[in-house]
């Protein structure tokens, strides 16, 4: 499988921030309209990161004027232009569907504390 | 050259510069020798016969090794035809890689099927199977009816039912060739191949 490794290095990119379920980050999409390019903001809680090396994705969850909003994004897409950490967030488990029951004040995420 | 053998790598996503992700397929075309060109005048029909992969001599049988010898030709694990068209034929030991094809070009892959043993007529030839409730037993992945009563009396030869799945001669045509990487020996298809992973594949321009 190095063969497939050394050809997905090509596309796989470095300078990827870490960040974990339960994070809040601003993710820079780039959008094609027509011949323009913009960058939108997507600004959510990180709820999953699945699959792994070029095919590892993640989704992203916010509230939209009370609708929740999820979004996948693959991680090596060029099409994100970058990824911002706003806050880190304590959780236990590394998939958060759950807070897609909850909302208000039982979907709070508490903040990581500093070691 | 308009066809080639390659060793199916395995599968992987590469994205485009638009951010579109494809599946594609990564097939190592190694450079082969020439060991034997076929011509009209002597054997009938037009073909070059070439070699590639690395074998251990112990398991070089004598009469493999003298087709090599004939020719002058080092030993490799795999011998085979390429049948040719037109009068341009390749020269006795040239090599031949990855670079006779192009990015955008649709080629025909043919191949080996991954052997699947013997299997229901759900998955082999996907019929549905019966109901899973209202009283059934033992129907869920049943073939069915396989003919009628007194006449014919018998089953119809070629009716589907369950035996052996795979392992087939499949080939895909008209695949798109996204990427070649002659420093890897790398071929990059779009979309999945027949075989399994290390199977040698066959792959031939499409017109």
């Amino acid at each position: 499988m190095s063969v497939l490794k050394s050809l997905e290095a090509k596309y796989r990119k470095s300078d990827i921030i870490e960040f974990s379920p339960g994070d809040t980050i601003r993710v820079h999409v780039k959008i094609k309209e027509g011949d323009k390019e913009r960058i939108q903001v997507f600004q959510g809680t990180v709820i999953a990161r699945t699959g792994g090396g070029i095919s590892e994705s993640f989704t992203v969850r916010k509230l939209s004027s009370g609708v929740g909003v999820e979004r996948v994004f693959p991680l090596h897409s060029p099409n994100i232009a970058k990824i911002e950490m706003i806050k880190q967030g304590r959780v236990r488990r590394s998939k958060l569907y759950y807070l897609r029951s909850l909302k208000g004040k039982k979907a709070r995420i508490g903040e990581k504390k500093e070691e | 050259m308009n066809a080639m053998y390659g060793k199916k790598i395995g599968m992987t996503r590469i994205f485009t510069s638009d951010g579109d992700s494809i599946g594609v397929t990564a097939i190592e075309v190694e450079p082969a020798t020439v060991v034997r060109v076929k011509t009209k005048d002597i054997d009938g029909y037009k073909a070059v016969v070439v070699s590639f992969g690395k074998i251990r001599q112990k398991l070089v049988t004598r009469p493999f090794k003298g087709q090599f010898e004939k020719n002058g030709a080092e030993v490799k694990k795999y011998l085979r035809e390429i049948r040719m068209a037109g009068d341009q034929l390749p020269e006795k030991g040239s090599k031949i890689g990855v670079d006779i094809f192009k990015p955008g070009e649709k080629v025909h892959i043919s191949g080996v099927s991954r052997g699947l043993g013997f299997q229901g007529s759900v998955k082999r030839h996907h019929f549905r199977g019966g109901p899973k409730t209202h009283g059934q037993s033992d129907r869920l992945r049943a073939p069915g009816s396989v003919g009628a009563s007194s006449y014919p009396s018998r089953t119809f030869l070629g009716q589907r039912m369950a035996g052996h799945m795979g392992d087939d001669n499949v080939t895909v045509r008209n695949v798109k060739v996204v990427g070649v990487e002659p420093e890897q020996n790398l071929l990059l298809v779009s979309g999945p191949i027949p075989g399994h992973r290390n199977s040698i594949v066959y792959v031939r321009k499409a017109r």
